[in-house]
């Protein structure tokens, strides 16, 4: 390992620009002649649109124009898009009603935007915004999955009867039935995932530009993938062909998942930028985003786990109800089916799963992936099961996990997963030692003559990342394909640049994928840098979501990077007079292995450009591409372990240890590896006792913001006790697996499972509140 | 933010001067209620008077066995006093405690008192310690202050100035935070006076704002201990009740914080 190279703990090179205010966000997007949009949204969770009349309000100072719903319809601007399809147990395609970038006729959850006014300034937009007068009819509303369901409900859309998107199934429930016929013991959950509002640090926004002389649209975007925000944009919204519209995400202040998506807003900005003939601004305000940024989770389930005498898994049976609010946005369906169910194997061994999924519309703001996206739902469903068993079956919980885990590997689950390689043993034993597992006991009896109530909770999670094989994907209804590309571009002059298709928005990709390069060339990683973000500049990507940028994106570096070593070997062996296979790089140089013959890479790559001196027949330049598609998902593991208090007078939990052994693979840099998993733990335990979004029965949103909604902030969470067992993934070059969600997955079983081995009651739902943890206690 | 005329007062008489000329003017302290209010548009005062710099407006004093805290006195400062720690250690406590340092910074008594956000914590020691609230016209006691949620016996114009707290014997306040927002899902302040009367408040728990709880104070004056409150019920009618705490669960809190303000006392 070089100083700067792999397994480093390098400072964040954008760090400084961060911390010093000097990051450039679509917000610090000035150009001339910029005009503001300020959406009407509708104040209804279900109602129809009679009529609007911006009258008045297109008399008032600085007003452009106030554009509808109507209006983008009449323009043949494409409806919002799913991007993947789902096929019900029947065979029928999922059934989806449409979704207008502003609403024409009917919304179906508040906040949607049915109008937006365009002024000079943004305090007149929202002041002609008041005149504009929307004529609702309202309707009846259903703003939980029981009221969307149940026998005379309201309809969302027609296309969907009953509000039932699909009814999948996954596993075998034949196989299931004869496994539970066979059950000493079989144990039985319901529990809820609470619904969370992801609540990125910089809300959405939008600055478009449209050129008329060049038919040619510019969208400075807050997105986690601006070539595939392009792709939409072009090919469904109908927009601009791809090559008359250039999508940048610049300096993006946290995504989660909510900035995969391509949104009404900027959307309905860019075809604005047309239509008035001026560039156009939109920043959400942090209301907005509690509104319409596509919120997580929110399922409800019912769980049956077989046992045989001797407490081994013979079979797991779930039925899950997923919420997916008004709209299917852009990867709802696939959430909780592809990326849940599949995972429902944890890390034990099941030989029979059989999975039942149903989607359902209701009133409520769209729901999609969220950072773990379905896995944690998983993780959180099984950890909760194998606690509730142990306790059920009295037996040690670490112990019934241990008897049941997956010790060979490859191992292929029922549920589609093929889980590459990992030692689940390793990483509950780290974490029992890190936690004393053993000396528990002695502490509760202790906390006990003190008046409060310590718990001990276990979570052994796995996810799947790396996202993903795009044959895999392709088979199972997805649109797109999820491989990552890489340009090298070896300057004249020896410095470096990487073009990739991931997009950094807080990830550290700026030093971690210049560190693989420092490693592999042995320069300092001041030689290069890493350029993202912008369609035209950067070669077709597909986006960071999923841990997937250094699995994929890493990836796809390396493979550029051999070509690139190649030819300049090629050219090092030229102008040295020697084999090709002679040739050994080390320190920034291209040696003659064996001897003292040296040339160093600048004037490999002068060589390059000025060609004076190549090996017949070699292009000139020093500049490669790589595109990779893996062959397989990554699986990260780990067990978590939490231990804690309860104050029985108030039901308030207190941290006294939180343990984490992560299993990420290699770890390219350490410490950006700590901090995704401090802030996945967070939000993680955000939703263990924290987090959740809960909507009235009209549909109105109750924690709308941060006066109701509680974001975890520092003095809730522990100190957390991080350490890394290590299997290395076999599927790709560098050995890694992603660490970005794996916080997130594993560490809500884990805080609920100590709360309710403290109090004694296993009827707990999260967000555990003081409240419901008081109720628990005490009736 | 609609827009609005904003004036800084250099004097009460300026204050009160300005506030008369506009057609809806408010007063503005620390503004850490107002400006969040006025920035989601829903208030829109023509006129704002900034009272935060005036001189008269600002400082602690203590005079034998009263506290004075001047209106504009920034929680942060009431905190940090000795001699408001000295004095009434429970009252900087209190004021250690709201929301957090840029809130404790800026936010000042008056302004909270003036508000009466049901949840807060300082119209919980004025109504326990039976302070004075004065304004540029009047005196007003602790009891007569404050009328429910939002609404205090403070009349068009009326600004207050400071307030006086009598020194207790003993005070304690103990809080619990609503974990959203961290302003009290119930906070207790007991005090008991140097001539032996009990005095409780409590804020964050009732549908009509801070209210004193006549069966902590009846247990507490026969046995001023923790325990004393063992046996005592808080009837869950009439308190407040959302997503944070149900009624039974802020009745609950109320004893909860009670006992714990009586062991914070002493």
């Amino acid at each position: 390992m070089g100083v700067e190279g792999i397994g480093a703990r390098v400072v964040r090179k954008e760090d400084r620009r961060f911390i010093t205010g000097q990051g450039r966000y679509v917000d610090d997007v000035k150009m001339v002649g910029m005009s503001y949009a300020h959406f009407i949204r509708s104040p209804h969770a279900h109602a129809k649109v009679k009529g609007i009349n911006s009258t008045e309000a297109m008399k008032m100072p600085g007003v452009i124009a106030v554009l509808t719903g109507q209006q983008i319809v009449d323009d043949k601007v494409g409806n919002l898009i799913c991007g993947w399809a789902i096929t019900s147990k029947d065979g029928s395609p999922m059934k989806m009603g449409a979704w207008p970038a502003m609403a024409p006729e009917t919304v179906r959850f508040v906040g949607q935007a049915v109008a937006v006014v365009i002024a000079e300034t943004k305090n007149q937009a929202k002041d002609a915004a008041e005149a504009v007068v929307v004529d609702y009819e309202e309707l009846p509303a259903a703003a939980d999955i029981k009221a969307a369901i149940k026998p005379g409900a309201p309809q969302l859309h027609p296309e969907a009867p009953g509000n039932i998107v699909y009814d999948w199934h996954l596993g075998d429930e034949a196989a299931v039935k004869d496994a539970f016929s066979k059950a000493a013991n079989v144990v039985t959950l319901d529990l809820t995932n609470n619904r969370l509002v992801p609540n990125a640090m910089e809300p959405r926004a939008a600055v478009a530009h449209y050129d008329q002389a060049e038919e040619h649209y510019t969208l400075y975007t807050t997105s986690q993938n601006p070539h595939v925000a392009r792709l939409v944009l072009s090919a469904f919204y109908n927009i601009a062909p791809e090559h008359k519209l250039r999508v940048i995400a610049p300096d993006v202040g946290g995504g989660f998942g909510s900035k995969i998506y391509i949104y009404p807003e900027e959307m309905v900005a860019l075809w604005a930028s047309k239509k008035v003939g001026r560039p156009v601004k939109w920043t959400g305000d942090r209301s907005e985003a509690f509104l319409t940024d596509a919120h997580g989770r929110d399922h409800v389930s019912k769980a049956e786990m077989a046992f045989d005498k001797d407490n081994k898994i013979l079979g797991l049976r779930v039925k899950t109800h997923a919420n997916f609010g008004a709209y299917m946005s852009l990867f709802s369906s696939a959430v909780p089916t592809y990326l849940y169910a599949t995972l429902l194997s944890g890390q034990y061994v099941i030989p029979a799963i059989y999975a039942e999924v149903i989607g359902v519309y209701t009133n409520t703001t769209p729901v999609d992936a969220y950072r773990g996206a379905g896995r944690p739902e998983a993780s959180y469903l099984i950890e909760r099961m194998m606690e509730t068993a142990a306790r059920q079956l009295k037996v040690d919980p670490a112990e019934l996990r241990k008897k049941n885990f997956i010790t060979t590997f490859p191992y292929q689950t029922p549920v589609i997963m093929a889980y590459d390689i990992g030692d689940f043993h390793a990483s509950i034993d780290a974490a029992m030692k890190a936690i004393d597992y053993a000396g528990f006991p002695a502490r509760k009896a202790k906390a006990k003559a003190d008046g409060k109530l310590r718990g001990i909770g276990v979570s052994c999670y796995i996810e799947a990342c790396g996202i993903a094989p795009s044959k895999a994907v392709g088979s199972l209804g997805a649109g797109v394909g999820l491989w990552e590309s890489a340009e090298i571009r070896v300057n004249p002059v020896g410095t470096i640049e990487v073009l990739t298709g991931s997009h950094s928005h807080g990830q550290g990709h700026e030093t971690t994928f210049c560190q693989i390069i420092a490693e592999r060339l042995g320069v300092p990683i001041s030689q290069v840098s890493i350029v993202h973000g912008d369609t035209d500049k950067v070669q077709f990507g597909m986006g960071t979501y999923g841990s997937r940028s250094l699995a994929v994106g890493g990836t796809a570096i390396v493979k550029a990077m051999e070509k690139v070593e190649a030819k300049a070997k090629k050219i090092a062996a030229h102008a040295l007079e020697a084999s090709e296979s002679d040739i050994v790089i080390e320190n920034g140089e291209f040696k003659v292995t064996g001897t003292d013959k040296s040339i160093a890479l600048p004037m490999v790559a002068l060589a390059a450009y000025t060609a004076h001196n190549l090996p017949d027949g070699m292009e000139p330049g020093l500049k490669e591409t790589a595109f990779y598609d893996p062959t397989n998902f990554t699986f990260p593991a780990g067990a978590y372990i939490c231990e804690l208090e309860v104050d029985p007078g108030t039901g308030k939990t207190s941290f006294v240890n939180f343990v984490a052994a992560d299993d990420f693979g290699r770890l390219i840099n350490p410490m950006i590896v700590e901090g995704q998993v401090h802030g996945g733990l967070a939000q993680g335990i955000g939703q263990a006792l924290l987090e959740g979004a809960v909507y009235d029965d009209t549909g109105q949103l109750v924690t709308a913001s941060f006066m109701d909604y509680t974001m975890p902030r520092a003095d809730d969470l522990p100190s957390f006790q991080l350490s890394h067992t290590t299997t290395l993934c076999p599927g790709n070059p560098l050995g890694v697996k992603g660490c970005g969600e794996a916080g997130a997955i594993g560490a809500s079983a884990a805080v609920i499972n100590a709360i309710t081995d403290a109090i004694g009651n296993n009827k707990l739902e999260m967000p555990a509140t003081p409240d419901r943890v008081w109720h628990a206690i005490h009736g | 933010m609609y827009e609005t005329n904003y004036h800084r007062a250099s004097s009460i008489d300026d204050a009160v001067a300005q506030f008369a000329k506009g057609t809806d003017s408010k007063f503005l302290s620390g503004g850490q209620t107002l400006l969040p209010v006025m920035k989601q548009r829903l208030a829109a005062p023509s006129d704002v008077i900034d009272v935060a710099k005036i001189k008269d407006m600002i400082g602690i004093e203590v005079s034998g066995d009263t506290v004075t805290i001047k209106a504009a006195t920034t929680h942060y400062d009431v905190a940090q006093s000795d001699a408001v720690q000295k004095a009434i250690p429970a009252l900087a406590n209190l004021a250690s405690m709201i929301g957090d340092p840029a809130v404790r910074h800026r936010g000042t008594i008056g302004g909270s008192l003036a508000n009466n956000d049901p949840a807060a914590d300082y119209p919980a020691a004025v109504l326990a310690l039976g302070a004075v609230v004065k304004t540029n016209k009047r005196s007003i006691p602790a009891e007569d202050f404050f009328k429910g949620l939002f609404s205090t016996a403070l009349e068009d114009g009326e600004m207050i100035t400071a307030v006086s707290f009598p020194v207790p014997a003993k005070a304690g306040y103990a809080k619990f935070p609503n974990p959203a927002s961290r302003f009290a899902l119930t906070g207790v302040f007991v005090a008991k006076t140097k001539s032996g009367d009990v005095r409780v408040a409590a804020t964050g728990a009732s549908q009509s704002g801070v209210m004193r709880v006549a069966p902590i104070e009846q247990a507490l004056k026969a046995n001023w201990a923790a325990s004393a409150l063992d046996s005592v019920t808080i009837p869950a009618s009439g308190l407040l009740a959302d997503i944070h705490g149900s009624a039974d669960y802020r009745a609950n809190l109320v004893k909860v914080m009670g006992q714990r303000a009586v062991t914070a006392a002493g």
